[in-house]
């Protein structure tokens, strides 16, 4: 595809590299590429692709920008906060690089749109923030024979890959079914460093520019493992296992329910009611008139010294079991901890030893909101 | 013999440290190395077979170990 004056005049730092000169620029401007998620690892790749002339960005994103974002998110600023991530993402790219045409899909990626959704792009980007949509990715992309730039993070640590080529392995190779969901805390849960997702997200980004370009060597058949507290990389070699069912023997013929193959509940655990919860209402009523139950917290001590409920007691998760024979018996217990995730699982190992339990459904979150305003939210 | 082991992510946080040293017998395999780990406390959390490397190549659980050897123990994480 030849380039305008303009942008020949953009791009003329890498019209100058050997690897890339006129050609590879050319073909950097017929790339398309597809991000799924437009978040903390589809921010820095969306920028530095667009800024290096990537002729086409797709953008699969059903999120709001959100004031908790922005210390990673980089593609979206202040002044969008309440606006859709895909409406922030499209401004943000044209200034960057209004020769970059934007496509966006405001929707959750699923079973029933990923093939339509990636069929026209050369390469996927993962940069979701789930298991369901990384297994749903990867065997989307499989099944179509695109590369899957693969990267995630958690807390200080990070790992990119570059999955589902003619000769590499796939995600399922590496990681054939996913951990059980109560295992599996998200960045809201975990927490992130705010500048890994650039660290991790530009690897991403420059792993595609390899691929549209054909050159180097591209993280084929290579985990890379980065770990930003001892600022160590590791490179861990793969290979494709001949029994994966997606890239090997080719039993995943169809995208199945990636959510309930993953254990995720069918709506956010904010808003539904499980048996054994309390609502925050519920829970404020509890207070105002009975003083016959245990209020238990379950986080870690750093989010207790954020934010608490009065008259709770801290039982870190981890810690529970050995703390369960300190707790009387003849109380019932409330447990909350940020959102309801945590807390579900100790109402669950509470349950099992004998206990009579409640779980404050949608945490200490949904307590703020709906209760104690003074309570703040992290 | 020895091996070192490395640990990540959330493996790290389950056993409060991201590396420790295990004396197997000799003719030691990944499995009996991850039995070990298994027996710690906090490792009732790790799943039964994880993803492991011997010296930076992916090793199944048969995989024999040698003295020196560097196991390393990959979670998978989806934070995005």
């Amino acid at each position: 595809m030849p380039l305008t004056r303009d942008e020949l005049l953009r791009y003329s730092r890498h019209l100058i590299l050997p690897d890339v000169a006129l050609a590879g620029q050319e073909r950097i401007k017929a790339a398309r590429v597809l991000l799924v998620g437009a978040g903390g690892l589809g921010s820095p790749a969306a920028l530095y692709l667009a800024a290096a002339g990537v002729g086409t960005l797709g953008l699969v994103d059903f999120d709001v920008v959100d004031m908790t974002n922005l210390q990673r998110q980089v593609l979206h600023g202040t002044s969008q906060v309440g606006r859709p991530k895909l409406e922030s993402a499209r401004d943000r790219i044209a200034d960057m690089n209004p020769h970059v045409n934007v496509e966006t899909y405001e929707t959750r990626l699923t079973s029933a749109n990923a093939l339509d959704i990636m069929a026209t792009y050369d390469i996927i980007v993962d940069g979701t923030d789930n298991f369901a949509t990384r297994y749903l990715t990867n065997d989307a992309c499989v099944m179509l024979g695109k590369p899957n730039v693969y990267g995630s993070i958690f807390r200080f640590e990070g790992q990119a890959s570059v999955f589902a080529t003619a000769d590499g392995p796939c995600y399922r190779c590496l990681f054939p079914s996913p951990p059980p969901p109560e295992l599996v805390p998200s960045c809201a849960e975990g927490g992130v460093l705010g500048v890994l997702p650039g660290l991790v997200g530009t690897i991403q980004a420059t792993e595609t520019l390899k691929l549209i370009l054909g050159a180097g060597e591209p993280l084929v058949g290579r985990l890379l493992l980065i770990d930003a507290m001892q600022m160590r990389f590791h490179t861990v070699q793969v290979s494709r296992d001949p029994e994966c069912p997606a890239c090997g023997t080719r039993e995943i013929t169809s995208l199945i329910d990636y959510d309930a193959y993953c254990g995720v509940p069918g709506v956010t655990p904010e808003h539904t009611r499980e048996p054994g919860d309390v609502t925050p209402k519920e829970l404020a009523e509890m207070r105002a008139t009975r003083d016959d139950f245990t209020l238990l917290d379950v986080r870690e001590p750093y989010e207790w010294q954020i934010a608490r409920i009065d008259g709770a007691e801290l039982i870190p998760l981890g810690t529970l079991p050995a703390a369960m024979s300190s707790l009387d018996r003849t109380r019932e217990i409330v447990v909350y901890c940020r959102s309801g995730k945590r807390s579900a699982d100790a109402a669950r190992q509470l349950r099992v030893a004998g206990f009579r339990v409640f779980n404050l459904a949608g945490g200490i979150l949904r307590w703020s909101e709906d209760v104690d305003p003074d309570v703040p939210q992290y | 013999m020895t091996v070192t082991v490395l640990l990540f992510a959330s493996y790290a946080d389950v056993l409060g440290r991201g590396s420790l040293s295990l004396d197997l017998a000799s003719g030691a395999t990944v499995r009996d190395a991850l039995r070990e780990i298994q027996s710690m406390p906090g490792a009732e959390r790790l799943p039964m077979q994880p993803l492991v490397a011997v010296n930076e190549r992916y090793a199944r659980v048969d995989r024999v170990l040698a003295d020196g050897d560097a196991l390393a123990v990959i979670p998978p994480v989806a934070g995005g």
